[in-house]
């Protein structure tokens, strides 16, 4: 069969909704760009673990540590999901690693952005895992069969996270005034690079798009960025809290909430490794793979050596 | 500022005018974990149903590992575990060959046999 007759059954398979698995035939275009999606996915929820990671030891009380213990283990797990799912593409888990670690592969960059208060606790649950439920929820519903399966997963488990960010901040939104500045606060510094998340504008797209065509997304940037500040406009008041956002307003011929212009240049600069913190979130997972490689090997050892053990009994 | 702008995704940054490091080290995968494919018992009397895969030394420690990632809310009650490579799979390009013939077959299905509403308990 020829490649164009391939690609015809393939679009097929996709229009009519049949999910792709790994042994089918699929474009190689389609496997990188699936590869390089789960991927970096992957490694954002890894690195996702550091800014909340640094609040384990000073949660407010055991209750919240507990929580928050969970939630960030809850991270890592999702790093395993997706890493699975993208190995089922044919690429080795270690050099996803590897190039996570030199700074070829990327991660969503809203972590490179410090967590400086526990209000921010608050406010990555609710604001940073809110934008990305919205983008995984979407994301259940993909093309490519081991990374829906993936999201499904991530799904069930990734609502608990949004729900206690906001719990943090609605007890500090009814503390003491001290404490409900630092939940304003927390709003403002997240706002914006929260709704960056999506990624840019679709106007600024010259190319066919070629990932809604293949059913890896189904929704675009814009969309997705609207449904999540509509949602957001109107649990802020909940909070009795403010979005940092002068031109935030209900449009009601739109019937959607208009909002201001996001910083593009802060976005491209972040994303091009000079945000606030990319170089310590490096560091610190160079730092934990290299430290626990002691570990690792003392385990394939281990291994091997009961193995050993095991022949020489059968023989 | 020129910035080149192209099509960029939550976990989807493109390669190029991100930044990326060009080259990487490569990794030889055969010093890899080996990776084993998780099997997992919901409940007492359900079948172990695919969860997952996952890297590990050996079996204990596929076990343990699996516990720790595929059931932190109490998803399973036991767990299997198998090295991949010791899994045989039917081929996609064959699925005609080996699933056809039984799509013309509808009389092995009990709705094929039209029966009068007086015959009950069948």
């Amino acid at each position: 069969m020829s490649v164009h007759e391939l690609e015809k059954l393939f679009q097929d398979k996709i229009d009519q909704e049949i999910k792709i698995e790994p042994r089918d035939w699929m474009p190689e275009a389609y496997r990188k760009t699936n590869l390089r999606q789960i991927s970096q996915h992957a490694h954002s929820e890894i690195v996702g673990m550091l800014p909340e990671g640094n609040w384990i030891g000073r949660a407010p009380s055991l209750k919240r540590k507990a929580i928050l213990l969970a939630k960030v283990q809850d991270e890592g797990g999702h790093g395993l999901y997706l890493y699975s799912a993208a190995e089922t593409l044919g690429f080795s888990r270690d050099q996803m690693i590897e190039d996570l670690h030199s700074g070829k592969a990327k991660y969503s960059s809203i972590f490179n952005y410090p967590s400086l208060t526990w209000a921010d606790m608050g406010a990555i649950g609710w604001l940073v895992d809110g934008a990305a439920i919205l983008n995984q929820v979407m994301l259940c519903r993909t093309s490519y069969g081991p990374y829906a399966r993936a999201m499904v997963r991530i799904c069930k488990e990734e609502s608990f996270h949004q729900r206690q960010g906001f719990e943090i901040l609605l007890v500090l939104s009814r503390g003491t005034e001290a404490q409900k500045a630092m939940c304003q606060d927390a709003i403002n510094r997240w706002w914006w690079p929260s709704l960056m998340m999506f990624g840019p504008k679709d106007s600024e797209s010259t190319n066919s798009d070629q990932s809604m065509k293949w059913k890896i997304k189904r929704k675009s940037n814009d969309e997705l960025r609207q449904q999540f500040v509509d949602m957001i406009a109107e649990q802020v008041k909940v909070l009795g809290m403010t979005l940092p956002d002068p031109d935030l307003v209900w449009n009601e011929s739109r019937k959607h909430y208009d909002f201001g212009e996001i910083n593009w240049e802060e976005f491209w600069n972040v994303v091009k490794g000079n945000g606030p913190c990319n170089k310590q979130r490096l560091e610190a997972r160079r730092k934990a793979h290299d430290n626990g490689a002691w570990v690792r090997e003392a385990a394939s050892a281990y291994a091997a050596k009961k193995a050993a053990r095991r022949k020489t009994v059968a023989a | 500022m020129q910035i080149q702008v192209k099509k960029f995704y939550y976990g989807d940054i493109p390669d190029s005018g991100s930044g990326s490091a060009p080259s990487a080290k490569q990794v030889n995968p055969s010093e890899e974990w080996p990776l084993w494919e998780v099997f997992i018992r919901s409940k007492q009397g359900l079948d172990h149903k695919h969860a997952g895969s996952l890297h590990a030394a050996d079996a204990e420690m596929a076990i343990e590992n699996a516990r720790d990632v595929y059931t932190r809310r109490q998803e399973g009650i036991s767990i299997w575990v198998v090295e991949s490579k010791y899994i045989h799979a039917s081929k996609p390009e064959e699925s005609g060959m080996l699933y056809d013939p039984a799509e013309d077959k509808i009389y092995r299905h009990p709705t094929f046999y039209d029966l009068p509403d007086a015959v009950k308990h069948m």
